[in-house]
């Protein structure tokens, strides 16, 4: 079937799963997740360099094929987050950017006024600003106002695990806004990530569902897969659901076995 | 004579004098995907070599690290 590719910021993107660095068991399982997810964005931290400097993350992504995000996880106001980004740009990381305030360690969910003051900001400085925000169309449709390139709401905390916890509200920011819907948190496993594309999504982003699983590459697959099948059925139109049977096989023809 | 600067959130005594690239070269950091800030502002490529470090210069080198 026919799909058009995410458009980000002026760029195209034919996968639709964005994946992260983080809480792998080894650089190299990173790497063979990426390529196991088919990914073509992925989503790094900007941290102080640990002195004396070792390795660098960067010496296993290929950044001539896949768009790096730095993001601004760690950030509790718009300020920090502002300056992290400037700092990512700085440091040639692009200026796409997936756009964190946070606004309490516990939950980790957003400050969204903080979120808001941020965006408007960095999509004035320039910037392909992706806010991670709550499930909320109202915040949605601001964060659009205020220039963002795409919302990216969460399904769950990050790290929970607990899959898409409103698929109603993700349906009505998908009805709310122009820009793409990704969901940004919340994935558990691969059912989560297709009920998301079903839904209409238009990416999913995860890091956790992948790399904290026993065996990441192969959930990187199976997640890949899973936005793909997700995708395909939300474009093929499922049947409504209906209470009782509907038969699909003819009730005619069959054959008489009264006596 | 010695000046004391932070780097990273550690105290550091360093030459008067250094700049920021003499203290990128000194601790042997990558130039590549890495950004500066001194005293809060960014400090732009470029300048590395025109930035001279003050006693109580607050330096924060970062770079990309792995995260979701």
């Amino acid at each position: 079937m026919y799909d058009t590719n995410l458009v980000l910021g002026g760029k195209e993107f034919s996968s639709r799963l964005i994946v992260g660095t983080g809480k792998y068991s080894s650089m190299d399982v990173m790497r063979d997740a990426h390529e196991a997810s088919g990914t073509e964005i992925i989503t790094v931290a900007v941290r102080r360099v640990s002195l004396p400097s070792g390795e660098s993350i960067l010496d296993y992504i290929d950044t001539k094929r896949y768009t790096l995000l730095p993001n601004t996880a760690g950030c509790y106001s718009a300020d920090e987050a502002i300056r992290t980004c400037y700092l990512a740009r700085e440091a040639g990381l692009g200026e796409m950017v997936k756009l964190e305030v946070i606004g309490d360690q516990r939950t980790l969910f957003p400050d969204v006024i903080g979120l808001l003051e941020a965006t408007r900001t960095l999509a004035r400085e320039g910037f392909t600003v992706m806010p991670y925000t709550n499930d909320d169309p109202i915040m949605a449709k601001k964060l659009q106002d205020a220039g963002a390139a795409c919302v990216m709401p969460l399904g769950a905390p990050i790290g929970s695990g607990l899959g898409i916890r409103n698929p109603y509200n993700i349906k009505i920011i998908l009805e709310s806004v122009t820009v793409p819907v990704i969901v940004d948190a919340g994935v558990g496993t691969a059912s989560d990530a297709a009920i998301a594309m079903e839904l209409g999504c238009d990416g999913v982003l995860m890091n956790t569902a992948i790399a904290g699983s026993r065996d990441a590459v192969s959930m990187a697959k199976a997640m890949k897969l899973a936005v793909e099948a997700g995708r395909l059925a939300y474009k093929s139109g499922r049947i409504g659901k209906k209470l009782y049977a509907t038969a699909s096989s003819p009730l005619e023809g069959l054959p008489d076995w009264t006596s | 004579m010695s000046v004391t600067i932070n780097v990273n959130g550690k105290p550091m005594d360093v030459e008067p004098g250094l700049t920021v690239e003499g203290l990128l070269t000194l601790l042997n950091v990558k130039r590549e995907y890495t950004a500066v800030a001194v005293n809060r502002e960014i400090t732009p490529k470029a300048t590395y070599a025109a930035v001279t470090l003050a006693e109580g210069d607050k330096v924060e080198i970062v770079r990309p690290m792995g995260g979701g």
